[in-house]
C-alpha cells in the first residue's frame, strides 16, 4: 500500500471551531459532507440489495420445483429483468460509490469531495430514479421483461413501463457520471502533499481507473437507450431491419458499455481485497506497481472485448477470432492479480477476523468465476454454453462471491472507523460462514445445470433439470436469509458496541491514513493536510 | 473447485435409488452426435482441466500459505513486497497457456464456419413462441409448437404432476426431421423477436434475428430424437418452445418426405424413428461419457 506513512498530527484537528452536523432530516437532504453521502449511498445500496434479494427469491422459489407454481411467466421475467436492474444499479454500484464517498477523502487526506453539492446531487438522483423503475412493476403492461440487457425488438414490447425504464437508466447514468466526475476530480487534486499517484492507496488507484471508465460508458448506454425510446416514439428505426436498421447493433453498443460496466462492478472490489488482505497477512502489498498496471490493463482491455457476450449473434470468423484472443487475454493481469494476492499472504503471519475472511473467500470463489470466464472466451464451447445456467453461474461467483463478499469485507473493515463501534465478531464470523457455504450450494450446481443443457431465463425446466434446481434454491434462501444477520450486524454497531481504537486491527498495519484518525473521525476531517513522507 | 463437483455428483448419485433418476443429477457437458460437438466437448474438457490443474497449483499455494502462516501459530511475517522475476514468470506462463489453448479453438471455429457443400438446407424461423421449419427447395414447411400435454401442464397452477408428462417441455407436434449422415445447412431467421436455435447434442446453437439470415449446420451420426430450446429471451413463453429434431435413416426420411410432399394434411412425424434408434433426452443424455 504505497508508503503513505503518515505523521501522526494529522489526527489531531478537534480543536478547530469544528461544527457538527446539521440537526434533522435537512442533515441527509441538504448534505454535502462526504461521510453523511457516503452512508446514504451505502443503506441505499443496503435496501436495494434487499429489494432485489427478494427477487431472486421469487427467481429461485417459481424454480424449485418443475411446473409453474407460484407466478406467471410474465412475472416471472419481470422478476428476472428487475433483479438484475436493481442489484448492478441499485446495489453494487451505490455501494461502491459509497465506499469511495467515505474513504477517498480520508485516504488521500483531503477535507471532503471536490464538489460537495454535486455529490448530494448524484445521490439524490438515485431514489428518484428507482422508485420509477419499481414504479413500472404497477402500470399497464408491467416492469421490464425483456431482460436487463434490453435488446430489441423485444424491450420493444415493454407497455407503459418502457419510458419509466429508460428515464430510469438515465437518471442512474446521470449519476454515475457525476459520481465519477467527483472521484476523479478529488483525486487528482486534493491529496496529501507527498502523496504522489504511485504512493496512493491501492483502493484509491482502483476507484480512479473505474471512474474513467463510468465516464467513457454510461453514455454510450445513455445513447443507446436514447435509441430505443426514439425507434418507440419518433419513428426512427436504429434496430429495426424493416427500416434499414438492425438489433444486432444495439447488442454491440449494449456490450460495449457492458463490458466495462462489470470491471466497473469488479476493480474496486480488486481495490478492498488488496487493502485488506495486507493488513491481515501483517506484510505490505506484493507487487504494489504490477496492480496498478494490472488494473490498468484490464480497463483498457475492457473496451475491446464486448463481443464475447454476442458470440451467437453470427459474427464473421476474424471478429470471433478477435474478440476470443482479446478476452483470453484478460486471464494474463487477472492473474497476475490473483497470484500477487496469494504471493501477499506467503510467508505472512495471518489472522482470520471477519473482513479476512471474507477476502480469502473472494480469492478462491472469485477465481473459480474466473476459470469459468476463460471457459466461456473459447468461442466454439460458447457455443454451447451460451444463454445457459453456464453463464448464469459464471457471472454469480464473479458478482456475488467477487463484488457482494468485497463490500462484507470492506464494511467489517471500515465499520469500526466509521461508527467507532466494534461489532459483534462471533455474529459476524457465523455471517461469514453462513454466506460462503450456501453462495456455493445456491450457484456451483447452476454449473451443472447450464452444462446439461438448461437454457437462462426460463420460468420452468424439463424434469431433468430438478434436482439441481432443488440445491440452488435451498442455497438461494439460506444465502437471502443470512444478509439479514448482515443488516443486524450494521445497525446494532451503528447503535454501540465495544469502543474501536484508532488503529482498529491491531496487526501492526494497516498504514493508510483513515487510521490516523480518531475512531470515528471527526465530522470534517483533515482541514489541514496531512504530510505523506 | 470443480472436482468437488464430482464428489457432490457421485454422493448425489449415491443416494439415488434408481439409474434413470441418475441421469438427472448430470454434471458435465453431454457428448453430442456430431462431429461438431464432439469438437465441441473435447475442448471443454481441455479448457476444463487445464482450468482444474491451475486451480490445483493456485489454491494449493493460498491453503499452504492459510496454513502454514497463521498469526496464531506465531508465525512472523516476512518483509518483501516484489519480486520482479516471479512476476515475469507468472505473467508469461499464462500467455503460453493461452495460446495452447487458443490454437485447437481457431480450428475447431474455422470447421463451425464452414457451411459449404451441404447436402440439404433448411430454413428455421422463430415466432413467438413456436418456430417454422421450410424445406427449401422440397416445397415442404410447418409449424413445430409444443407438444399439448406438456402446454397443459405448464400453465400455472395447472395441478399437473410434470414428472408424470412425457419429455416434459421437451416435446413438439411436428419435430424437425432429417436424415442420417447429412449435412444438413441451417438458415435461421425470426419474424418478430430475435430467438436462438440449439440442439445441445448437435453442439451449435445461433440467433435467429429478424430481417437476417444467419446459418449454422450439423451433420447427425447416428438416428434418433434430439431435444433442445430456445436460447434467447424472446418474451413470455420463452420456455416454453422447444426444439425437436428426428434424425431418419435415409429411407425413412425419403419415405417421410414424399408423406409430406403427397399433401397429408399435416402429417405428422415418425413419432419414434425405427425401433433401433437412441431415445437421445438431449440436454441430458443419459451417460456422461468423460
Amino acid at each position: 500500500m504505497a508508503n503513505a506513512h503518515a505523521h501522526d498530527h494529522a489526527g489531531a484537528h478537534d480543536h478547530h471551531d469544528d461544527h457538527g452536523p446539521a440537526k434533522g432530516i435537512g442533515r441527509w437532504l441538504f448534505a454535502t459532507n462526504h461521510k453523511d453521502i457516503g452512508t446514504m449511498y451505502m443503506l441505499f445500496s443496503l435496501l436495494m440489495f434487499f429489494i432485489g434479494g427478494a427477487m431472486a427469491l421469487v427467481i429461485r422459489a417459481e424454480l424449485f420445483q418443475p411446473g409453474m407454481q407460484l407466478v406467471d411467466p410474465m412475472f416471472f421475467n419481470q422478476m428476472t429483468t428487475m433483479h438484475a436492474l436493481i442489484m448492478i444499479f441499485g446495489a453494487v454500484m451505490p455501494a461502491f460509490v459509497g465506499l469511495a464517498n467515505w474513504m477517498i477523502p480520508l485516504q488521500v487526506g483531503a477535507p471532503d469531495m471536490a464538489l460537495p453539492r454535486m455529490n448530494n446531487f448524484s445521490f439524490w438522483i438515485l431514489p428518484f430514479a428507482f422508485t420509477m423503475l419499481l414504479g413500472t412493476l404497477f402500470v399497464p403492461g408491467g416492469g421490464p421483461a425483456g431482460g436487463w440487457t434490453m435488446y430489441p425488438p423485444l424491450s420493444q414490447q415493454l407497455g407503459d413501463g418502457f419510458p419509466m425504464l429508460i428515464f430510469a437508466v438515465h437518471l442512474m447514468g446521470a449519476s454515475s457520471i457525476m459520481g465519477a466526475i467527483n472521484v476523479i476530480v478529488t483525486i487528482m487534486n486534493m491529496r496529501a502533499p507527498g502523496m504522489s499517484l504511485l504512493k496512493m492507496p491501492i483502493f484509491v488507484w482502483t476507484w480512479l481507473i473505474t471512474a474513467y471508465l463510468l465516464i467513457a460508458v454510461m453514455p454510450v448506454l445513455a445513447g443507446a437507450v436514447t435509441m430505443l425510446l426514439t425507434d418507440h416514439y419518433f419513428g426512427t428505426t436504429f434496430f429495426e431491419a424493416a427500416g434499414g436498421g438492425d438489433p444486432v447493433m444495439f447488442q454491440h453498443i449494449f456490450w460495449f458499455f457492458g463490458h466495462p460496466e462489470v470491471y466497473i462492478m469488479i476493480l474496486p472490489a480488486f481495490g478492498i481485497v488488496s487493502e485488506i488482505i495486507p493488513t491481515f497477512s501483517r506484510k505490505p502489498l506484493f507487487g504494489y506497481d504490477a496492480m496498478v498496471y494490472a488494473t490498468a490493463s484490464i480497463a483498457f482491455l475492457s473496451f475491446i472485448v464486448w463481443a464475447h457476450h454476442m458470440f451467437t449473434v453470427g459474427m464473421p470468423l476474424a471478429g470471433q477470432m478477435f474478440f476470443m484472443l482479446a478476452t483470453m487475454l484478460i486471464a494474463v493481469p487477472t492473474g497476475v492479480k490473483v497470484f500477487n494476492w496469494t504471493a501477499t499472504m506467503f510467508k505472512g503471519s495471518i489472522s482470520f477476523e471477519p473482513p479476512m475472511l471474507f477476502a480469502i473467500s473472494f480469492l478462491f470463489l472469485f477465481t473459480i468465476g474466473g476459470f469459468s470466464g476463460l471457459m466461456l472466451a473459447i468461442v466454439p464451447a460458447d457455443f454451447q454454453y451460451h444463454d445457459t445456467y453456464f453463464v448464469v453461474a459464471h457471472f454469480h461467483y464473479v458478482l456475488v462471491p467477487g463484488a457482494v463478499f468485497s463490500l462484507m469485507a470492506a464494511a467489517y473493515y471500515w465499520l469500526p472507523k466509521w461508527t467507532g463501534h466494534m461489532y459483534n465478531m462471533k455474529l459476524a464470523k457465523a455471517h461469514f460462514w453462513l454466506s460462503t457455504i450456501f453462495v456455493n450450494v445456491l450457484f456451483f450446481p447452476q454449473h451443472f445445470l447450464g452444462l446439461a443443457g438448461m437454457p437462462r431465463r426460463i420460468p420452468d425446466y424439463s424434469t431433468q433439470f430438478a434436482d439441481w434446481n432443488m440445491i440452488s434454491s435451498i442455497g438461494a434462501f439460506g444465502f437471502g436469509l443470512s444478509q439479514l444477520l448482515f443488516a443486524y450486524i450494521v445497525f446494532a454497531t451503528i447503535r454501540g458496541g465495544e469502543k474501536a481504537t484508532d488503529k482498529v486491527w491491531d496487526s501492526g498495519r494497516p498504514h493508510g491514513l483513515e487510521w490516523t484518525l480518531s475512531s470515528p473521525p471527526p465530522y470534517h476531517s483533515f482541514e489541514t493536510a496531512p504530510e505523506v513522507k | 473447485m470443480k472436482i468437488v463437483k464430482y464428489a457432490a455428483g457421485l454422493l448425489g448419485a449415491a443416494l439415488l435409488p434408481t439409474g434413470a433418476a441418475l441421469a438427472a443429477w448430470e454434471l458435465n457437458m453431454p457428448v453430442g452426435v456430431t462431429e461438431l460437438s464432439r469438437d465441441i466437448h473435447g475442448l471443454h474438457m481441455l479448457i476444463f482441466w487445464i482450468c482444474v490443474l491451475i486451480a490445483v497449483a493456485v489454491f494449493g499455494m493460498m491453503i499452504y500459505s492459510i496454513v502454514k502462516f497463521r498469526h496464531s501459530q506465531g508465525a512472523v511475517p516476512a518483509n518483501f513486497d516484489h519480486s520482479t522475476k516471479a512476476e515475469i514468470v507468472w505473467t508469461i506462463i499464462p500467455v503460453a497457456i493461452l495460446v495452447g489453448m487458443a490454437i485447437p479453438a481457431a480450428a475447431t471455429l474455422v470447421k463451425i464456419e464452414d457451411t459449404r457443400d451441404s447436402d440439404m438446407t433448411v430454413k428455421v424461423t422463430g415466432y413467438q413462441w413456436k418456430w417454422e421449419y421450410e424445406y427449401l427447395d422440397q416445397n415442404v414447411k410447418f409449424f413445430s409448437t409444443l407438444a399439448r400435454d406438456s402446454d397443459a401442464a405448464r400453465q400455472t397452477g395447472s395441478g399437473v404432476d410434470p414428472t408424470t408428462v412425457k419429455n416434459y417441455l421437451l416435446e413438439v407436434d411436428n419435430p424437425l426431421v432429417v436424415p442420417v449422415g447429412a449435412k444438413v445447412r441451417v438458415l435461421l431467421t425470426s419474424n418478430d423477436v430475435i430467438h436462438a436455435w440449439w440442439v445441445p447434442a448437435f453442439g451449435m446453437k445461433k440467433d435467429a434475428i429478424p430481417g437476417f439470415v444467419n446459418e449454422l449446420w450439423f451433420r447427425a451420426d447416428e438416428p434418433g430424437t434430439y431435444r433442445g430450446q430456445c436460447a434467447e429471451l424472446c418474451g413470455r413463453d420463452h420456455g416454453f418452445m422447444p426444439v425437436v429434431v428426428n434424425v431418419l435413416p435415409q429411407a425413412e426420411y425419403d419415405s417421410w418426405l414424399a408423406q409430406q410432399k403427397g399433401g397429408e394434411q399435416a402429417a405428422p412425424a415418425p413419432a419414434a424413428a425405427s425401433a433401433q434408434t437412441v431415445e437421445n433426452a438431449a440436454p441430458a443424455t443419459a451417460a456422461a461419457a468423460e
